[in-house]
């Protein structure tokens, strides 16, 4: 037996995006095609036939810079396209556009920040511009037997990769950079990022090493994860599978295995001996790609906020903590959110950094909760974020208390109606005026003696008591710092 | 201006005059020239595909485009296309059996600026499958015949359109040309023939061979029709990346500066494109027609050596097999064209579409370059062909420096006899020793009429630098105007 104990996972991670682009990678067809009728978004280019020729879509070039400069890379003044060769229905030209050996970008890096050992940079060897495939429907028919249907609207289809440096020691990691680069490629705009229907792939590369090893020279590639929480379990099973391997001294193979969300498990796919050779060489139909110095100085200055700076801005102008800051900015529509919850308040009383926090407490919390329980996205809130700050201003000017408050918050989620108007048709208002509430508290008096011996004889919960029954009396409408300071009052005149 | 008899008899050139003047109409031509193919089509067999109706209706409409007063110099001219340009709605075979009932739905660019032209279509000119070849005897329907001799080859891949221009089965020709599938057709049946610079003339819808040597040129009766057609054809594409951006907006008439002579041009005679290996009536028709250029006012240097383009034929077979093996991967029966309908799994459906759709040189040549860019093999291979092909243009790049014309011959030997180097592919390949050159390196040539032997034409090759095309026709012009060779037509 072989100790396991100094064992260490070496993961890098494969990402495959489709851009948001108008037009496909290589010819004038419209990119999206989700909920559009199969084989509608084709013409002659994108179906491969004979004498058609690419034409090099330069919004997918952008796409890919942008991305890349919030990657850290390095963009390539020359590269080129390569055809990849291998023959499979739903490559229409039996090879595929992509880059081998001159990618538009090269070494990068993202950091992650995984609790148990602070900040890491993770490197990204390359990000690449290809074309995707059509999309293969495999169906049964009534004998029996198998077939396959061919939807081409996705071929050729901008898709952009992003190659990791094998730096991840964890499924946990792995999560982490996942998750990262999704939110990154949010705030860049460049892709739905959309897992479930494809948009945003990931393949993985895992294998063991003892701690303070070089790389092995054997890798198993993992495919099929369609959901975050896949790539996490898929590399957690495979973790553990080669793992007992090593214990046990069998060797583990290089091979391609696919993930089964059904049985929690890797199964092998094809190992090395059946390895394409995809006969790369540089495509004839395009020139050189030439991408000027100046253009990616424009795009660079173009750049929106990204994750890490907006989470650092809003630490700095907000007074956030770290902890708020960075769950705020995970989404770029959640950050949206709070600044624009923010920037409507008509704050009287008190700092903004207050608000913030108040804010903050909300969208993590209540609204949160709230999302959670019906499964919606923060875009598809039925409270906006000038409603929320609303509320809050409703708050801020000891019109409602934090009680009414949660109250109106739910009835705001249940009927996405204004604040102000369910306060008015409630008759919500909290009662400020001291003279309405001192009558109303010296008839409560009057009517609990036995409350006001309580309180003579030194029992404090007396006061609770008494502010109870106001609270009861006004339908919760006292404001309760008015109310306790009153009742006090009224008791020690009593007394 | 020559006197014909027959009107399918005049140069594209002497017919446009013509029409313009209304002395003939466009219906009168095209009729002439389906009568001339209904006699001599029979023995010549240059067409895959005639459409007689369709030409009278366009003749129709480029007689009213002409009476108008809207029309060009093509206008109302009948020629044909060879059979690996897209036209919309009419059957493309690439003389294959795997395209054999395809049918695309788009019009190959320079097809369609000669349709906007007026030009009048006849038809699909024959080729060797996927313009793999040099005698169009590999195309999967039949063999084309050499209208000087029914018993020789024309010569290929483009042999049906140099052959159906020489027989008078139509005025001109569109060919195709990847190491010399103008040029070396065109001298076989003597008649001229152009590859211009590469991105010259847009590939789109052009089926491709090899997609960095390919390039569409024209097959005519003289160089003045070569050069009109030029006119037409040429131009920045932006569906073909990689045509030339910078003839946007900047058209030349190549016809223009061609009566120009070549007084003081330096032309420049390839060493090792001569030799024991080419037949002595083509060495001495060749050599004659070079004095010629000195007595017309040329400098000629005897004795220049490129010695890098002998191995052109070697990194060629290399280039050319690897893209056309990538090229050729889409046609596995499931989207269009031949599709094997036998019982089986759908790699055997590939397999066997593939099997039976491609002829024996078109599956050779996909062996070859599947071989040359497989792993392990690409380095020696493909990597080699491409730093061979850098050191041939460079040199042509150093030639042109000294010299606007280099002159060889366009064909090594005669037009052979059919079938004579059917079993033996090394033999056919050498027929393209003198013209692949021009394709490794990107540059233009032309091949015209110097000489006859045994009945048979004998072609002179012009080789000039990247976008010289106006340098090239005006030398092809003069050496033609100054010789009779040109007026000759075959009896058929």
């Amino acid at each position: 037996m072989t100790s396991t104990a100094k064992l260490e996972p070496v993961i890098g991670l494969e990402v495959h995006v489709q851009l948001l682009t108008n037009s496909k990678m290589f010819c004038s067809c419209k990119a999206a095609y989700t909920g559009a009728e199969p084989n509608t978004h084709v013409c002659p280019v994108c179906l491969g036939m004979p004498g058609t020729l690419p034409v090099i879509n330069k919004k997918a070039i952008e796409l890919t810079v942008m991305t890349a400069l919030a990657l850290n890379c390095s963009i390539a003044t020359n590269s080129k396209f390569d055809r990849k060769n291998y023959p499979y229905p739903d490559l229409m030209k039996g090879y595929q556009i992509s880059q081998f050996d001159l990618p538009i970008t090269n070494k990068g890096w993202l950091s992650i920040e995984p609790e148990n050992s602070g900040p890491r940079e993770i490197g990204i060897t390359r990000v690449h511009l290809e074309e995707d495939t059509a999309r293969l429907i495999h169906r049964i028919d009534v004998t029996g037997d198998t077939y396959s249907l061919v939807d081409i609207n996705r071929s050729g289809v901008p898709l952009m990769e992003i190659v990791g440096e094998p730096d991840l020691k964890s499924a946990e990691e792995a999560r982490l950079y996942l998750t990262k680069l999704h939110t990154i490629l949010q705030y860049l705009g460049v892709s739905t990022g959309n897992m479930d229907e494809g948009s945003f792939r990931c393949d993985a590369n895992i294998s063991l090493r003892e701690k303070g090893d070089p790389l092995p020279n054997w890798k198993v590639e993992i495919k099929n994860m369609n959901s975050f929480r896949a790539v996490f379990r898929a590399l957690e099973f495979e973790i553990e599978r080669q793992t007992n391997l090593f214990k046990n001294n069998e060797s583990i193979v290089q091979e391609t295995r696919g993930w089964s969300e059904e049985t929690g498990q890797t199964v092998s796919q094809r190992t090395k001996e059946y390895a394409h050779d995809y006969r790369y060489f540089p495509e004839p139909d395009l020139p050189p790609l030439f991408v000027e110095k100046k253009w990616v100085q424009s795009i660079e200055s173009n750049l929106p906020e990204l994750p890490d700076a907006r989470r650092d801005r809003f630490i700095q102008e907000y007074n956030l903590p770290a902890y708020d800051a960075s769950i705020l900015t995970s989404g770029i529509e959640t950050a949206n959110y709070f600044e624009e919850a923010i920037s409507g308040t008509n704050l009287k009383n008190g700092r903004l950094s207050d608000r913030a926090k108040t804010t903050a407490n909300w969208i993590i919390g209540d609204l949160a909760h709230l999302l959670n329980n019906s499964g919606a996205n923060i875009e598809e809130s039925p409270i906006k974020p000038d409603h929320l700050c609303e509320l809050l201003d409703l708050m801020d000017e000891g019109k409602i208390s934090v009680r009414m408050a949660k109250e109106i918050f739910e009835e705001m989620y249940t009927d996405a109606k204004k604040p102000s108007l369910i306060v008015k048709e409630r008759g919500l208002l909290q009662i400020n005026d001291e003279e309405q509430l001192k009558s109303m508290v010296l008839e409560i008096i009057n009517a609990n003696p036995k409350a006001v011996e309580d309180y003579k004889k030194g029992k404090s919960n007396a006061v609770g008591f008494l502010v109870g029954q106001l609270m009861k009396e006004t339908k919760g409408q006292a404001n309760p710092k008015t109310a306790n300071g009153l009742v006090k009052s009224a008791l020690d005149q009593v007394g | 201006m020559k006197k014909t008899d027959e009107l399918y008899e005049m140069t594209m050139s002497e017919a446009s005059l013509m029409l313009a003047k209304k002395e003939i109409s466009s219906v009168e031509l095209t009729s002439s020239v389906i009568a001339r193919i209904e006699q001599v089509e029979s023995k010549v067999k240059g067409f895959l595909y005639i459409n007689k109706e369709d030409a009278i209706q366009s003749a129709e409409n480029a007689d009213k485009r002409i009476r108008a007063g809207d029309f060009t110099p093509m206008t109302g001219i009948p020629g044909v296309i060879k059979d690996n340009m897209c036209i919309t709605g009419v059957p493309t075979t690439c003389a294959s059996k795997i395209l054999e009932n395809f049918v695309p739905p788009y019009t190959a660019t320079a097809v369609q600026k000669l349709l906007d032209s007026g030009a009048v279509l006849i038809g699909k000119a024959n080729m060797d499958e996927f313009a793999m070849g040099s005698s169009t005897e590999n195309s999967a329907f039949h063999v084309t015949h050499n209208p000087w001799n029914l018993q020789k080859v024309p010569g290929g891949s483009s042999g049906g359109s140099a052959a159906i221009v020489s027989a008078g089965e139509g005025l001109f020709a569109l060919g195709s040309d990847t190491g010399g599938s103008i040029r070396q057709p065109a001298a076989f049946c003597g008649v001229v023939g152009m590859k211009p610079t590469y991105g010259l003339v847009s590939r789109y819808g052009l089926i491709a061979f090899a997609s960095s040597l390919d390039q569409i040129g024209p097959v005519g009766k003289s160089v003045m029709d070569s050069a009109m057609i030029l006119n037409v054809v040429s131009g920045y594409d932006p569906m073909d990346s990689t045509s030339l951006r910078s003839l946007e907006n900047n058209a030349t008439d190549y016809t223009a500066t061609i009566d120009q002579g070549v007084s003081g041009m330096k032309i420049g005679v390839i060493k090792e494109m001569f030799g024991d290996w080419v037949d002595a009536p083509v060495n001495d028709a060749v050599t004659k027609a070079v004095s010629q250029f000195e007595d017309m006012g040329a400098t000629v240097d005897w004795d220049v050596s490129l010695p890098s383009t002998k191995y052109a034929m070697s990194a060629y077979y290399i280039l050319a097999p690897s893209e056309a093996s990538s090229n050729l991967a889409r046609y596995d029966g499931v989207k269009y064209g031949y599709s094997w309908d036998g019982e089986g799994s759908m790699w055997e459906g590939m397999e066997n579409t593939r099997g039976i759709g491609f002829g024996s040189e078109v599956k050779r040549r996909i062996f070859l370059g599947t071989y040359a860019l497989s792993a392990g093999y690409y380095d020696a291979y493909y990597k080699k062909a491409q730093e061979v092909r850098t050191l041939i243009k460079t040199e042509f790049e150093e030639a042109f420096k000294k010299f606007d014309i280099l002159v060889t011959p366009t064909t090594p030997s005669l037009p052979f006899e059919l079938g004579s180097k059917t079993s033996d592919p090394l033999e056919m390949y050498r027929s393209d020793m003198c013209t692949i050159p021009a394709n490794i390196a990107g540059i233009p040539a032309i091949s015209l009429q110097c000489g006859f032997s045994e009945g048979l034409p004998i072609g002179l090759h012009l080789i000039g630098g990247a976008l010289s095309e106006e340098k090239l026709l005006r030398a092809a012009y003069s050496f033609e105007q100054a010789t009779e060779w040109h007026n000759r037509v075959p009896q058929i």
